[in-house]
């Protein structure tokens, strides 16, 4: 009995679950038949990477109402952190997997002090002025790390800032070579530890939402003034909104990071922060399973239409108009009410004629 | 119910999405034209299966397009020749790593035999990675970042590493008295630009140059470069070397001439392809001074013939990418003629034919005469300095 009113008022979280593990058994028992192409096997990870920076970015945007412009910042400084702990850490963690976990839980807790230090003053603003500064803090870190020099040798690490590079022992390295970004770069992303990252986003985020705190954020977006008023502390609870979804966007950077042998800072500039949104708004604010659904589809789409070569781009900004269209025009709204009355209603004589 | 069953359909679309890009991943766009009238005998069964990939769309398609239409012209005289027949499949990378590893992996499912790409630095250093690890011979036209080739033992470039360039642009300028006071002008945002300052700075030291005024900028505020061409004027320099892309280079110019600032404008093998930018006036590219080693206006027959079929297909002049790529189709080939190798063996194997054929051969091409390639994968040609007169490229020894 406790089994059934759980699941029935966890139904729709039960089947966010369910269509992400079933993705996950799907995609790995077809990986390991050897049935994907080398080109699916690419897209898994980044697709969990980008899976988890949607419904982070969603968290911000659709549950906590605020437009933020630079959730590709946190992701670059998840990337580059992981590369940085990953290289240092080689020869002291052997194990892979436990190596990937550390370097992308260090990821997400440097981007989610970024995101402390950003969202104290950040929050205190709303509206246009924080899609400003959140775009701007987006970039001004994507120059930090372009600025930025990690060299490793027999003495120790080196770090400097600027054009100034450190100089280094013989035999040392850079890690992170400033414009250059990271070359060299060991690949440990693998698709079930994405997976993991997934789901551990989800229990996270669902469980925020379906909390007191997501009850009170959500409140803060409904109606500032209303929940002022109640005694909410408006600025706490969308920092701890804003915060999560750093820490939860550095690691998704992190997994990203460690998936190429190279990484450059310029990857993760205005519009990659732009393209994390367009899956949020296509998915539909505040909807979960919408982000994990047109992340998935709107990675893979400009990938699946390589076979059109020049016209791929345009079919591209063409399905996302009519997506777009199909999910927010009045009219095509009113005809899916209408089809779907027809589709349930076929449903509800079918049962019906059952049980006579 | 509704609502679990939307879920399940979206859910079981995705699936399908995948499984879909799974099986229809072959459609590709094949280049090679059988034009041989042979490629399809009963002999020669199959082609060897060159992959490229670099920005055929976006901000550097400049010099991704020059790279396929080179290549097209390389492998559709080499397959009406007859004998060993190529396929050449282009794809467009975006100049993103992220974008570079989805078409290599893309090339990978169609079958692809040796990589002849990517076309830009960034990318290159992704897929120079992934082909190491596979196996898949790799020979970049124009990625010139030092990085490149470090990756495995199979990697090679046949244009001048960026630290080269850098190093080769000080000594010349060294050489030739070409002015007093030097400043420069770089992207600090670019792999590319920022390389080669780096060994320039370096150089310039070495050789006692003056260089009195560095200015920087990154690709986020490239649209106004006045403020440094304004500075370098200021600070009374007569030659400004510009180590980056030419639609970057082509403001500087403009600007220049509008504030009547007329030093010696000296550029790096990015520069070339600056006569077809779009928008801008080749008269104010008279007397750029840039290293490449290709020029269009070369007396001999090989590059005038290529230049004329380069000309019939796109109606532009070549530049040193079309050249690059066009080698490097040639010295594939002649690697894989003198290797032996034939259509059905594996990547793997011709791997290993090319990378014997490529550390003991000497190849003559267009961007260099007697090209020979030591073990790490860098090549050894000489750049040669050429200057713009009257809208051509002109030898400036």
């Amino acid at each position: 009995m406790k089994l059934k009113q759980y699941v029935s008022r966890h139904r729709s979280n039960l089947v966010i679950y369910g269509v992400v593990i079933l993705g996950f058994i799907l995609m790995q028992s077809l990986s390991s038949a050897k049935l994907l192409s080398s080109s699916v096997q690419g897209y898994l990870v980044p697709i969990c990477a980008y899976i988890v920076l949607a419904i982070s970015l969603n968290l911000v945007v659709g549950i906590s109402g605020e437009l933020s412009l630079g959730h590709a910042g946190f992701m670059g400084v998840g990337a580059f952190t992981g590369i940085v702990v990953a290289t240092l850490l080689k020869t002291v963690i052997a194990n892979k997997v436990l190596l990937l976990v550390v370097s992308m839980l260090c990821g997400g807790v440097l981007a989610g002090l970024f995101g402390i230090i950003i969202g104290l003053p950040v929050m205190r603003l709303r509206g246009d002025y924080l899609a400003i500064v959140t775009l701007a803090f987006g970039e001004i870190l994507k120059n930090l790390i372009n600025n930025m020099y990690i060299g490793q040798d027999v003495n120790g690490v080196h770090f400097a800032i600027g054009t100034e590079k450190p100089v280094l022992a013989e035999g040392g390295s850079m890690i992170i070579n400033g414009p250059m970004g990271a070359t060299g770069v060991t690949k440990l992303a693998s698709f079930p530890v994405g997976f993991a990252l997934i789901l551990l986003t989800l229990f996270i985020v669902l469980n925020l939402i379906n909390s007191k705190e997501g009850r009170a954020i959500k409140a803060v977006r409904d109606n500032r003034i209303a929940a002022e008023s109640v005694g909410i502390n408006v600025t706490a609870f969308r920092l701890k909104a804003f915060v999560v979804a750093a820490f939860l966007a550095g690691m998704a950077g992190a997994l990203f990071g460690l998936n190429f042998s190279s990484l450059t800072a310029s990857k993760f500039n205005f519009n990659t922060s732009i393209n994390i949104l367009v899956f949020v708004v296509l998915g539909g604010m505040g909807n979960i399973l919408g982000s994990i659904i047109s992340a998935t589809v709107l990675y893979v789409l400009p990938e699946a239409l390589r076979g059109l070569a020049d016209f791929r781009m345009i079919l591209y900004a063409i399905v996302l108009i009519l997506v777009m269209l199909f999910t927010w025009s009045p009219k095509v709204k009113e005809l899916r009410s209408v089809v779907s009355a027809k589709v349930s209603g076929l449903f509800h004589k079918k049962e019906v004629g059952a049980d006579e | 119910m509704k609502k679990v069953l939307a879920l399940l359909l979206a859910a079981v679309m995705v699936a399908a999405m995948f499984a879909g890009c799974g099986s229809s991943e072959k459609t590709t766009t094949e280049t090679a034209a059988p034009a041989g009238g042979e490629a399809a005998a009963a002999g020669t069964a199959g082609a060897v299966k060159i992959g490229m990939s670099g920005p055929l769309t976006g901000g550097a398609a400049v010099y991704g397009t020059a790279v396929q239409a080179g290549m097209e012209i390389a492998v559709e005289e080499i397959n009406a020749k007859g004998g060993l027949q190529l396929e050449l499949n282009c794809q467009d990378d975006e100049h993103d790593t992220e974008k570079a590893l989805n078409a290599y992996n893309t090339l990978k499912d169609w079958g692809m035999q040796v990589m002849a790409g990517p076309v830009t630095t960034a990318p290159c250093n992704v897929v120079a990675a992934e082909c190491a690890n596979d196996k898949i011979f790799m020979l970049t036209p124009s990625g010139s970042g030092a990085s490149i080739i470090e990756y495995g033992d199979n990697i090679f470039q046949i244009c001048f590493t960026d630290p080269n360039q850098g190093v080769a642009s000080a000594d010349y300028m060294a050489s030739h008295d070409l002015g007093t006071t030097i400043g420069v002008i770089y992207d600090s945002s670019d792999v590319y630009s920022s390389g080669i300052y780096e060994k320039f700075a370096a150089e310039a030291q070495v050789k006692g140059l003056n260089v009195a005024c560095v200015e920087a900028f990154t690709a986020d505020n490239k649209a106004d470069l006045t403020t440094q061409v304004t500075k370098c004027k200021d600070a009374g320099c007569d030659v400004v070397f510009l180590p980056f892309y030419a639609t970057e280079a082509a403001q500087v110019l403009t600007y220049a001439n509008t504030i009547g600032y007329a030093p010696t404008f000296f550029g790096c093998d990015g520069m070339d392809g600056i006569l077809t930018v779009e928008n801008f006036d080749p008269a104010l590219a008279e007397g750029l001074m840039l290293l490449t080693p290709f020029s269009a206006d070369a007396s001999d027959e090989a590059t005038q013939s290529f230049v004329a079929k380069y000309q019939e297909k796109t109606g532009i002049v070549p530049n040193q990418f079309a050249a690059d790529a066009y080698d490097v189709i040639y010295s594939i080939y002649q690697a894989l003629v003198a290797g032996g190798a034939t259509a059905d063996m594996s990547a793997a194997e011709i791997n290993d034919i090319l990378v014997a054929q490529f550390t003991s051969m000497t190849f003559d091409g267009l961007t260099g005469k007697g090209m020979t390639w030591q073990a790490t994968g860098e090549v050894s040609k000489s750049p040669m300095a050429v200057v713009i007169k009257d809208g051509t490229y002109v030898g400036a020894e």
